[in-house]
């Protein structure tokens, strides 16, 4: 392996950045593609895949042996609000390989004898995410109801291009939400990022079956990242 | 699992390799390119060796990891990589092997 590559791949690791350690089998060459950078041709196309899927393995290309190996950040959930939902969340997501974080300024919610095991922030979201920033690689859930500590959150996700971003409400709380963050000068296509009413359409109706939708929506959203962009091939 | 292994650079390969390199020492790098069946890690883990055998991380949860440590002795030496194949122990043989019944297939090459 090249120092340098070792260098650069652990740099973009240690960055919570994607990327993939490209070695030809064939002459032991080797490079380092982070996630958007171009790669041509059909080793392009297996580059972008390898980073969708999150696999690593070996591609044959016109006759020659590539090896693939993907570093993905791990995926981060951050859910705003210690409620009943996100309870119910915390375990799923934490069996699913993602790392939780709650965030709730209201301290008779956010107790350790409710959130027991689980990172807990008893603050608004603003201080936390100071602390520890969102990123590409993390997921959002607003699940307060309260503009107060719900559209700040939202705000900071659309700025750190969240994989995920939903939220909790009806139609209507949602179009008021929309309504209240463009009056605040928020654009309408981070608007139309908002998975409202948040999860998957899956009739859930116990705060337990709504956290299964939202985790079943962030999974859809991590799995699938940048084919909606039509950004496939470079 | 793997994911706490991944966040704890202090245990992570490929942050030990960066650093055995930045004290002088000669690294090898084994990666697991391909499995086959029921294998023991998956493709992309790495065990990391220096010239005094000494290694980091993992290609097998322990069953091979005694060969590639040798073949890395001799990667070093060189400096060719080559691509070692591991499947179920033949007991005739005495060679080493998965237990687990899976094949397989570890790229061995030298850092630098």
């Amino acid at each position: 392996m090249d120092p340098h590559s070792l260098k650069k791949l652990n740099a973009l690791r240690r960055e919570r950045q994607a990327a993939i350690l490209l070695t030809d089998l064939g002459d032991g060459r080797d490079r380092v593609v982070g996630e958007g950078d171009a790669v041509a041709g059909a080793l392009g196309e297996a580059v972008a895949c390898a980073f969708r899927s999150g696999k690593s393995g070996v591609a044959e290309v016109d006759g020659r042996k590539f090896f693939l190996n993907v570093h993905l950040p791990a995926p981060r959930l951050v859910v705003i609000g210690a409620v009943h939902i996100s309870q119910a969340l915390a375990p799923m997501a934490k069996i699913a390989g993602f790392d939780l974080t709650v965030i709730d300024p209201r301290t008779a919610f956010a107790s350790p004898e409710r959130f027991s095991d689980v990172v807990l922030h008893a603050e608004w979201p603003d201080e936390a995410l100071a602390r520890q920033p969102l990123d590409a690689y993390t997921a959002l859930a607003a699940l307060t109801h309260d503009p107060k500590i719900d559209d700040p959150a939202l705000r900071a996700a659309f700025e750190a291009e969240c994989f995920y971003i939903g939220a909790l409400g009806s139609r209507k709380t949602h179009a008021k939400r929309v309504e209240r963050l463009t009056g605040a000068g928020v654009a309408a296509e981070a608007l139309e990022r908002i998975d409202a009413p948040i999860g998957l359409d899956i009739g859930a109706a116990t705060p337990a079956e709504i956290a299964v939708a939202v985790l079943g929506a962030v999974i859809r959203a991590l799995r699938t990242r940048g084919l909606q962009a039509g950004s496939v091939s470079a | 699992m793997s994911d706490l292994v991944h966040k704890d650079d202090a245990r992570d390969p490929l942050m030990i390799a960066e650093e055995w390199m930045r004290a002088g020492r000669d690294v090898a790098i084994a990666t697991v390119v391909e499995t086959w069946g029921s294998a023991p890690r998956p493709v992309g883990s790495h065990l990391v060796i220096d010239t005094e055998g000494n290694f980091e991380g993992s290609v097998s949860g322990g069953c091979v990891e005694g060969a590639v440590v040798a073949e890395a002795a001799d990667v070093l030496a060189e400096g060719k990589a080559r691509m070692l194949e591991f499947g179920v122990a033949d007991e005739t043989a005495w060679e080493v092997g998965l237990s687990c019944g899976g094949r397989i297939r570890v790229y061995v090459e030298r850092l630098g």
